[in-house]
Parts: structure tokens; C-alpha cells; sequence
């Protein structure tokens, strides 16, 4: 298919095109767990779905590396994608597989979130790569990002180690015209081969690989001196260092900028130490944009003491520029001039909206979403109780904002279930709830409801399945009964799951059913240890709701505002003195039917 | 000669598509094109953007001072979105106002001050009678009567032929003919839109 597209031009987002490069690269098995911004290169991967291309979404991010580091070893190109937090997850096998190393390439693509956008923390994968002892190529662009993978593969196989590939969420997210090329020739792959215990990590093997990794990282800067993802242009006393797509960023702030200036391009890890010496030779300064940590500028400094010379660097630890956050063009164009001595880049007449008042808009649980349901439930029945709402990573993170008020603790993947327990350790007298999604239930909450029933734990587990992977896009999951490609696969029950590790108490209920959700809340409140409730409801992104939006009967509304101000729901506000409901957004989930003590909402009938 | 455009609105309303369609049609004509788009949490409901810039771009972002045309599919992110268009840039703003939630219910900003607000500040503006195009089109294809006033005005570097094609290209022929209608309602409305 890819040979017959060659040639064309297609406007790829960047993570089609890293999957598109990493099918022309020959990738064979592909795995990984979603999370913004990575997920859809694994979906593209799915949908291409070109011949004796195995793609899965596994558990998670750990489960997937550990496939994939499978394939590798015998022999097969592997790939594995997750977002910068995954890597967390994932870096127990990585960190040993790189010791160990692999046979077939493996790439492990991990997406950065400089801002964050949609993430817990500013983790820089390059620092990872540093620290791992692993190749990092960090591409600036969809297009970069489409040839670069394959070199990350060549990388792999040459060192035989894995490789990391590092975009960030303007790669991710952005999109470009891509000109697609033939795939490369394919590789001959040997099968799975024992080889007296070259894959059984001991410490006497781990010592010898270790003096092999140090001495692969020294060629690997060498080489990288040359590398076309790392490049050295223009001239004068004075510089600029970027990567990935800050890059992009100042060679916009370039397009008018009289003054020459030498620039440097850095895509990899380890740095190109060559490369930049000849950067640094005759330079007075050297301003350095770059995203997360200030990796390039460490390098930088590092080298110049190394050299001896004396460069003035500037970037993020001079004060320059800024320590967290993501870049944007228009301050990278302001650095960029300023430390250039260019007059300052001014936009005449910029249109100001701040006098116009105009309220935030943060995300919201859906109109007609089941968590909100679920949410409302359990605040009723916990209602002048002493309680504590653990939270996890997911759609009902935002059940944190009010007036649902309803996720007290948020940490990573799978955390609340834990932390519940060691919540309720502090203060046994408060009930404690934790919340956590299907999805996340199997990707690390099941470790945690173990601990429970081991530990003789006093919390509430409440499962809120909406039978999908929500946030990231609605990907399946083990719970769901098939996989990536659409093939049935086993069902595996959240129910059965809880009752095979030995939680008693379960209860399943529909959550928008309130008045038994209510009740089901109740109950396991005046419960003892460990005990259950699965709230299920399909979200409302997959399900498109009953379609029939609810209305509001004047005669019968009394204008206590009550289901606008408790549900939080984005289809119900006030209209002068009446509950209105916006018909074009409600999903016809009647949770507000049930909450209003009038009887003026409803279908048809109101 | 470089055309960089604007997309905003509430997280759900169609930014995304609308950009690919903007962004297939323009490389349908042979353009250079490159942008960025808004996914992951804003997209629950949140204040949505996407950039188009059509005619080499190095970065996928626009910045402030810099689109040459906005295409609003929200008031009050049209509204959010002023300091982004350039001096002689053209908006073409739908008066559909969503309320952020807020406790009292109240509703979060005044759609009439907002407009007057917009109207004051861009010379070049085309408001869209909201509740008209969800008459004559459903809800979801909002995005795409934005994009045939666009057209109409001539404010995207590409013709209602290209989107057309485009929109065929990617759809089935029930889901082509209800976007396509979509873009002539826009079409429409922008044609006989005269400034108050």
C-alpha cells in the first residue's frame, strides 16, 4: 500500500506520520497504552493494519514495553508508545532491557507534554535518556518525525540497544504535509535464538554490558556529530542552540532578523559533542531555546568547560528564558531579537479582549457523562459524614471541580486506590472512597485492591466503568471484549476480578439510576473492610445518549436553581428566573429528572 | 503568499475536522501546509483552537497579531481569540453563545456586550446567525456553514470546489451531503450579511 503512495504528499499529524514511518521502517509488532498526547500513533498503526504488523493496546505501559522487548529479542522490529508519565511505569524493564539489549530495533516512543496540557508533571525524556543510558531522537516536526523514526530503528540495531524517540505534544498535535516514501528494504529476521543466557540479566553480565554502554554512548556522540537530525548553520560571534519544535520557532523568529547568527539544531541524546565544539569555537554567547529541562544548555556549559573556553551561555539556569512551561513563537521571537540586540518585535495594535471580561472555560464532565451521576450519588449518601474522595487519572478528574467537589486526591495511574488506604490509616474515623475508572482498574489499580484485602483495609472501592478508555479517545480495554483492531477477544469482569481477590462486599448498580446508586453508596458506607461498588454507564462520547433532550416546565419550576447548582451539568443553566435546558447538548440521561423535587424536568411530558 | 487561519471554539464543536478539512483542501492545491490542533482535556468542553497556516509556515502556531482570518464557532472564543488576528484580519464569528457552567447558573459572560465588544474591535467581521444554521443544519455541522461563510468572503486561500472535494474525499455520501449543505447555509448567510 505505502509502495503505491510513494511520492504523494499527505497532511499528516505527527503522530500519523511516526506511525507511517515506523510501518515504512518495517516495525512488525507494535504495543503501548494510550495517553495524550501518544495515543494515536498506535491507532493509525491499527487502522493501517498492513500485512504481518502485529499492533496491541496492552494493559499497561510496562505490560507493553515487555512485549515488545519480546519481539525484539528475537529478532523483530518492535515498537512501543505511551505518554512521558508511562515511561514511569515502563522504566523498570527498560532500564534493565538496555543492559540486556535487544536483537530486532525496538523504539521506544515516548510523547513529552511541555505546559503540561494534559499531564501530571514536566518530565523530559531526553533527561530519562541521560540517565537510562539510552539514545534519545527528539524530531521537530511531523515531517522530521516521518524519516527520523527510521533512523531511530538503524540506531537500535547497530548498538543493539533500544532507542527513544521523544516528541513533543506541538509534534504530536501538529500537522504538516508529508511527502510518503517507499518502505525500506526489509530485513532479514532470525528467529528467537537462546544463546547461553546473553537475555538472563545477572549481575557479572550487567557489570560487562555497563563498560559496553559507556563505550557506546562516547561512539554514539561521535556519530551523532554528523547525524542530519543535528545541523550547524550561519555564522558570527554570536548563537542560537534549539530543538524539537522550539526549533521551528526560532527559524520563524529568523525569517526577519538581519543579523547573522550561528545556529545549532540538536536532536539527540547523547549530545553531538563535536558538532557542538565547532558551534562554540570564536562564539561570545549563545542563547539556548529549548523545552523542559535545560538539557541542551547543561551540555553546553559542560563542553565549555571541558574545551576551555569561555562562552557566555543563556538559556533556562541564567534566568533567560523560562523554567517551566512550553515555549511559544512570539516569546522565542522576543528572546531570540533581544539577545541579538534587534529591535524589539512589536505587533502594532494588538486587539486587547481583557476589557471584555470574559469568563475561563475549563473541561467538563459531559452533559449526560455517567461519572457525574456517580459523583452526585455518593456526595448524597456521604452527606454529614467525615469522608475523603480519592481520585485517579482519567475523564473524572474533573469530577475535582465544583459544584461536584468530588476528587479530593489525584496522583498517577491506579494511586487513589493505595492512597485511600494509607488515608483511612491516618484517620480510620473518615469513610474513604477511591475512585477509578475501568480502564485504569487494569492498567495498575489491581495492585492496589490486593493490598486491601491483604492488609485488612477500611475503604470503598467504586469503580466507575463507562466501558471505554475515555479520556484519550475511547480506546478498548481488557474489559471490554475486543481489541485494537475490532477482534473479539475475552471479556475480562471487573466483578470477577474483585471477587477473585477476595473483596466481599460488591455492588453493582447503574449509575444513572440515582435513587439505587444512592442507596448502593449507603450501604457501603455503614460497611466494614473492603468493599465495592462498580457504577456502570456507558460514556456518554461512544453511547450518543437516548437522544430525547429534556425541557423544563415553567409551570411547575420554581426557580431553586437546585439542578444547576448541584450537578454541574454543561446543558443546564438559569434563564432569568427558570432552569432552562440547552436541547442542541443534553443527552436525555435524566439524572436531573430525578434530583428535581418539582417534577419540571422531563421528556416529552414537561 | 501565506495564509494563516484561526479555528475556535468549545471543546465538541468540530475544530479538528474543520481544520482538516481546511488543511486537505489547501494541500489539494498543491500549498504548503502545516498547523496544530487542541486534543487531549480541553476537548471535554473546553476553549478549543486549532491553527491552520497555509503557504510555508515554519512553526505549526500562530501568534498573536498574526491570523488573517479567525473563524469563530463561539462567541465568547471569538471574543478570547481578538489579540490573535492581524491588523487587517477578517473574523467571521457565530453568535451561538454556550455559557462556561458557573454555580449560580447565571450564565458566565453578556452575549450582547461580548458582540459589541467584537464588533468595535474588527472592522472585518461576518456574524453568523447561530440559531439559523442549526435550523437548516444539524448542531454538529456548525463547523462546516463557518467554514462557507469563509469561503463565500473569500477569507481561505482555497474555493467551495476544493472544500467540496475534500469533504467528499472523506465521507460517505449521506455524511458528505449533510456537510455540504452545512457549507451552502454558511454560504448563504454570509452573502446577505451586512455589517450593523
Amino acid at each position: 500500500m505505502e509502495e503505491k503512495r510513494a511520492g504523494e504528499k499527505r497532511l499528516l499529524m505527527g503522530n500519523e506520520a511516526i506511525a507511517l514511518g515506523a510501518i515504512r521502517a518495517g516495525v512488525s509488532v507494535a504495543t503501548g497504552y494510550p495517553g495524550t498526547p501518544s495515543s494515536e500513533v498506535l491507532e493509525t498503526i491499527a487502522k493501517e493494519r498492513p500485512e504481518g504488523v502485529y499492533v496491541e493496546w496492552s494493559v499497561n505501559e510496562k505490560s507493553a514495553l515487555e512485549v515488545a522487548a519480546g519481539a525484539a529479542i528475537a529478532g523483530e522490529r518492535a515498537l512501543v508508545t505511551m505518554k512521558q508519565v508511562g515511561l514511569n511505569v515502563a522504566s523498570d524493564p527498560l532500564m534493565s532491557l538496555n543492559y540486556v539489549g535487544v536483537k530486532g530495533g525496538m523504539v521506544v516512543m515516548v510523547a513529552d507534554d511541555p505546559g503540561p496540557i494534559s499531564s501530571q508533571t514536566e518530565q523530559d525524556t531526553r533527561s530519562f535518556g541521560q540517565y537510562a543510558k539510552i539514545a534519545v531522537f527528539d524530531p521537530s516536526s511531523p515531517e522530521e518525525a516521518y524519516t527520523m523514526i527510521a533512523d531511530a530503528y538503524d540506531c537500535s540495531e547497530r548498538t543493539g540497544r533500544p532507542a527513544l524517540f521523544r516528541p513533543t505534544t506541538r509534534v504530536c498535535h501538529s500537522y504538516s504535509s508529508v511527502e510518503i516514501q517507499k518502505p525500506l528494504p526489509r530485513r532479514h529476521s532470525e528467529s528467537f535464538r537462546k544463546d547461553g543466557g546473553r537475555w538472563v540479566i545477572f549481575p557479572r553480565l550487567a557489570y560487562a554490558n555497563h563498560i559496553k554502554i559507556e563505550e557506546n554512548l562516547v561512539r554514539l556522540s561521535d556519530e551523532f556529530s554528523s547525524y542530519s537530525g543535528n545541523r550547524l548553520t550561519g555564522g558570527g560571534r554570536l548563537g542560537v542552540a534549539s530543538g524539537g519544535v522550539s526549533w521551528s520557532y526560532v527559524m520563524e523568529a529568523a525569517s526577519d532578523i538581519a543579523t547573522d547568527f550561528r545556529n545549532l539544531k540538536v536532536a539527540t541524546v547523547p549530545f553531538p559533542r563535536q558538532l557542538a565544539a565547532k558551534f562554540l569555537d570564536g562564539l561570545d554567547s549563545v542563547l539556548v531555546v529549548e523545552e523542559l529541562d535545560p538539557f541542551i544548555e547543561r551540555e553546553l556549559i559542560y563542553l565549555c568547560g571541558r574545551l576551555g573556553v569561555k562562552v557566555d551561555i543563556r538559556g533556562k539556569l541564567s534566568g533567560d528564558m523560562p523554567p517551566a512551561g512550553e515555549n511559544t513563537p512570539a516569546e522565542v521571537r522576543r528572546a531570540v531579537r533581544s539577545f541579538l540586540g534587534e529591535e524589539e518585535y512589536a505587533v502594532r495594535d494588538l486587539r486587547d479582549a481583557s476589557a471584555l471580561n470574559l469568563p475561563p472555560r475549563p473541561p467538563v464532565l459531559c452533559a449526560g457523562c455517567p461519572h457525574r451521576a456517580s459523583f452526585y450519588a455518593v456526595k448524597e449518601a456521604s452527606r454529614g459524614r467525615k469522608a475523603v474522595f480519592s481520585g485517579d487519572i482519567g475523564c473524572y478528574t474533573l469530577g475535582n471541580a465544583s459544584p461536584l467537589d468530588m476528587v479530593d486526591t489525584c496522583l498517577c495511574m491506579g494511586a487513589g486506590v493505595a492512597m485511600a488506604q494509607g488515608l483511612n490509616r491516618a484517620e480510620p474515623d473518615a469513610v474513604n472512597f477511591a475512585f477509578i475508572g475501568d480502564s485504569t482498574f487494569f492498567h495498575t489499580g489491581i495492585p492496589g485492591v490486593v493490598n486491601a484485602v491483604y492488609n485488612n483495609a477500611d475503604i470503598i472501592v467504586a469503580v466507575l466503568d463507562n466501558s471505554t478508555t475515555a479520556m484519550t479517545g475511547g480506546q478498548p480495554h481488557p474489559g471490554i471484549g475486543r481489541t485494537i483492531t475490532g477482534e473479539p477477544a475475552r471479556k475480562l469482569s471487573i466483578y470477577d476480578v474483585l471477587a477473585s481477590v477476595g473483596v466481599g462486599d460488591i455492588q453493582r448498580v447503574n449509575a444513572f439510576d440515582l435513587f439505587a446508586a444512592k442507596n448502593a453508596a449507603a450501604r457501603a458506607i455503614e460497611g466494614k473492610g473492603v468493599r465495592a461498588i462498580i457504577f456502570e454507564g456507558e460514556c456518554i462520547a461512544l453511547s450518543g445518549g437516548n437522544k430525547t433532550a429534556m425541557s423544563v416546565d415553567d409551570s411547575k419550576c420554581v426557580g431553586c436553581g437546585v439542578c444547576v447548582r448541584e450537578l454541574g451539568c454543561p446543558a443546564l443553566s438559569m434563564e432569568g428566573k427558570k432552569a432552562s435546558v440547552d436541547g442542541a447538548s443534553c443527552t436525555g440521561c435524566e439524572v436531573c429528572v430525578s434530583l428535581c423535587k418539582f417534577g419540571a424536568l422531563g421528556g416529552d411530558a414537561a | 503568499m501565506r495564509t494563516d487561519c484561526l479555528i475556535v471554539g468549545v471543546g465538541g464543536q468540530g475544530t479538528i475536522l474543520a481544520s482538516r478539512i481546511v488543511g486537505n483542501a489547501a494541500l489539494s492545491l498543491g500549498l504548503d501546509v502545516r498547523g496544530s490542533e487542541t486534543i487531549g482535556m480541553a476537548q471535554r468542553g473546553g476553549s478549543v483552537a486549532s491553527h491552520i497556516r497555509v503557504g510555508g509556515a515554519s512553526s505549526p502556531l500562530i501568534s498573536p497579531g498574526g491570523a488573517d482570518v479567525i473563524l469563530a464557532f463561539e462567541l465568547c472564543e471569538g471574543a478570547r481569540a481578538l489579540p490573535y488576528l492581524a491588523r487587517d484580519g477578517v473574523m467571521i464569528v457565530c453568535d451561538r453563545v454556550i455559557q462556561p457552567y458557573s454555580s449560580a447558573g447565571t450564565g458566565g459572560y453578556d452575549a450582547a456586550a461580548v458582540m459589541e465588544g467584537v464588533a468595535s474591535a474588527v472592522s472585518r467581521l461576518c456574524v453568523l446567525d447561530g440559531s439559523y444554521i442549526i435550523e437548516h443544519c444539524r448542531v454538529k455541522c456548525l463547523n462546516m456553514a463557518v467554514i462557507g461563510a469563509a469561503v463565500a468572503l473569500g477569507a481561505l486561500p482555497c474555493s467551495m470546489g476544493d472544500i467540496e472535494r475534500t469533504i467528499d474525499a472523506r465521507f460517505d455520501s449521506r455524511r458528505s451531503d449533510m456537510n455540504k449543505n452545512a457549507l451552502r447555509v454558511g454560504a448563504e448567510l454570509a452573502k446577505s450579511y451586512k455589517k450593523q
